[in-house]
């Protein structure tokens, strides 16, 4: 049986009707026919009003998702020919950062991203995304060989945070990071960034300094998780609905508070239950800003990322 | 007045003036006269343990006296997501952490002289908001940055802070990547830029501006780290040692390049800075 969240209880009943329905029509199937139609109808029109209606709570739910599509699976269906590279030349290999050469539709580019496990075991091998150091060092390794190569870089954000550990204090966390965004702000081929699950604070931010950021309609991005926050704001991790919602974490905050480009749309249901259509959605947009980052200048490129995150924040003179 | 409102009064008055000649040192724990701790610039004469110093403090015994001039002070918080809390709303602790040090924000920014050197300089304060990084914090910082690449003078930054500001939360995150945008265009014009990480520099600040320094400076145990102790213990499972992330581990494992006593800081600053051959 899937695991469902609360939330989705009406789908997996409307679900099952449908199932029942559909075996018992098996003798007379016309006159079934009608009502299965209406009711397969009314099944994705409920989807999609429960999931245009998430509470930030219920979106941190769907972006942790057991089931969500995974960094692999982006690989799988929207490129070809994926070259991973590996190390950073400095420490190892981390397996919660992947990154390689691939190609989109007829694009080369430079591909880097978080990379969760599909069950308990893959993610105990890949640490459940969180990077170590020598992951953002091998990502900054990855993006400055796109530099030189002259292709784009992609990144995919899906990380709960950077490793908290004490192996990943000793070898710099904080340092490894704050190259990133140093470098980042003046690589010298375009970059876009996709949230596609959890965006985690600094861990997310180490490799999302992008010309373009999207993120999925159910994906979050945040400078604290919900718990972290309630647990320190409220003194209690009870209250992380609650923290959620006052942190704006969702697509749509960010895209309203233009920390964010654009917002690439989940078919109902979530990207878990359709992922071969969440891959087809993101690709269409890459190649859209894909062709419209193509046409600047270097200098233009860098100055306008300059500005990008200047602009960001608000305050009062 | 009724005898139990008079005795309150009294005690505090008592309190108050104890407070006013003693402080206990967090470290040797040894009871110190006030006047002795501030004449020894917040150091314990006993043990060598650093204690905060305010922002307007730092400036005072770091650049060269009548040469600060403060800019974009008028900058301060706005509430870009209404955000309120268990205790009540941002608004109102902004508010109160203006009222209680004067200040706009969590960061003073400037210009101002080392030795005769003209610098940028940008020094946070722990009392706002536990010198939290917010938006406003993020462009005083930026645009200290951008006048030394303007003016091509070198930019020094004195770092105080629990990290990113929540109350302002992905906008403060984004903070991390606009600092070190202006940092990252001092590189390129060949702008020396020191970082000095003092007691505690730690979370989102650690893992912006303040780790990347040409040069990384800090002072004797401060608190410098990206995550914070008991989620690590919580992690790991393990105890960790008292020494973790305190500037002598973090100069151990390579990301720093000195650890200096307050009292040798702007000699320090200034040797570095005339090697600078601009
Ligand atoms: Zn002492």
């Amino acid at each position: 049986m899937e695991r469902e969240l609360d939330f989705e209880k009406p789908i997996f009943e409307m679900q099952k009707a449908v199932e029942k329905l559909k075996s018992v029509s098996g003798d007379n199937k016309e006159n079934f026919e009608v009502q299965l139609g209406e009711l397969e109808k009314k099944l994705v029109e409920r989807k999609k009003e429960i999931y245009d209606n998430l509470t930030p709570w219920q979106t941190v739910q769907v972006a942790r998702h057991p089931r969500r599509p995974v960094f692999f699976d982006y690989i799988k269906n929207i490129f070809t020919d994926f070259i991973e590279l590996h190390g950073d030349r400095c420490f190892g290999d981390d397996q919660a950062m992947l990154g390689g050469f691939a190609t989109l539709g007829k694009k080369k580019v430079m591909l880097i991203g978080h990379s969760k496990g599909k069950d308990v075991e893959e993610n105990l091998a890949r640490n459940f995304g969180m990077a170590r150091p020598e992951g953002y060092r091998k990502a900054l390794r990855l993006m400055k060989l796109a530099q030189k190569f002259n292709i784009p870089v992609i990144t995919f954000i899906d990380t709960m945070g950077a490793f908290p550990g004490l192996d990943a204090e000793e070898r710099g966390q904080a340092e490894a990071i704050a190259r990133n965004l140093t470098e980042m702000a003046r690589i010298e081929v375009p970059i876009i960034t996709v949230v596609t699950g959890e965006g985690g604070s600094g861990g997310a931010l180490g490799i999302g300094v992008g010309d373009v950021v999207l993120m999925l309609s159910h994906s979050i991005y945040s400078v604290i998780s919900p718990e972290g926050c309630a647990s320190i704001l409220w003194r209690d991790a009870s209250f992380s609905p609650k923290a959620a919602e006052a942190l704006k974490i969702t697509a749509k905050s960010l895209y309203e508070l233009g920390v964010i480009d654009e917002i690439i749309p989940e078919p109902p249901g979530g990207a878990h239950t359709d992922p071969q259509k969440t891959a087809e959605e993101i690709k269409k947009v890459l190649l859209k800003y894909l062709k419209k980052l193509s046409s600047l200048s270097t200098s233009k490129l860098i100055n306008k990322r300059f500005e990008k995150y200047c602009s960001m924040g608000k305050f009062t003179r | 007045m009724p005898w139990f409102i008079k005795t309150r009064s009294e005690r505090e008055t008592k309190n108050k003036l104890k407070d006013d000649i003693w402080v206990r040192c967090n470290s040797c724990k040894a009871h110190i006269f006030k006047q002795d701790f501030i004449n020894n610039l917040n150091v314990c004469p006993k043990c060598g343990w650093h204690g905060k110093i305010t922002a307007y403090e730092r400036i005072g015994i770091t650049l060269d006296s009548g040469t600060f001039k403060e800019i974009n002070e008028t900058i301060r918080p706005s509430d870009p997501l209404s955000f309120t809390d268990a205790k009540g709303p941002y608004t109102e602790k902004v508010e109160a952490s203006r009222k209680k040090t004067g200040l706009n924000e969590s960061v003073v920014t400037g210009t101002g002289k080392i030795e005769g050197c003209p610098v940028a300089v940008a020094v946070m304060d722990f009392r706002f908001l536990g010198g939290s990084l917010g938006s406003g914090s993020g462009e005083k910082i930026l645009l200290a940055a951008n006048y030394a690449y303007d003016h091509k003078i070198p930019y020094i930054l004195f770092s105080a802070s629990g990290g990113a500001r929540m109350h302002e939360g992905i906008l403060s995150l984004m903070q991390m990547a606009k600092t070190c945008a202006g940092v990252a265009r001092l590189n390129e014009k060949k702008i020396p830029y020191i970082s000095v990480l003092t007691d505690p520099t730690t979370g989102g600040v650690s893992a912006s501006y303040a780790m990347v320094g040409d040069i990384n400076i800090a002072e004797p145990g401060a608190l410098i780290g990206f995550a914070g102790r008991r989620v690590i213990e919580q992690t790991i499972k393990q105890k960790l040692p008292d020494s973790f992330q305190t500037a002598e581990f973090v100069l151990e494992h390579g990301f720093l390049d000195m650890v200096v006593q307050r009292k040798n800081l702007k000699e320090t600053l200034h040797k570095i800075l005339s090697y600078y051959n601009r």
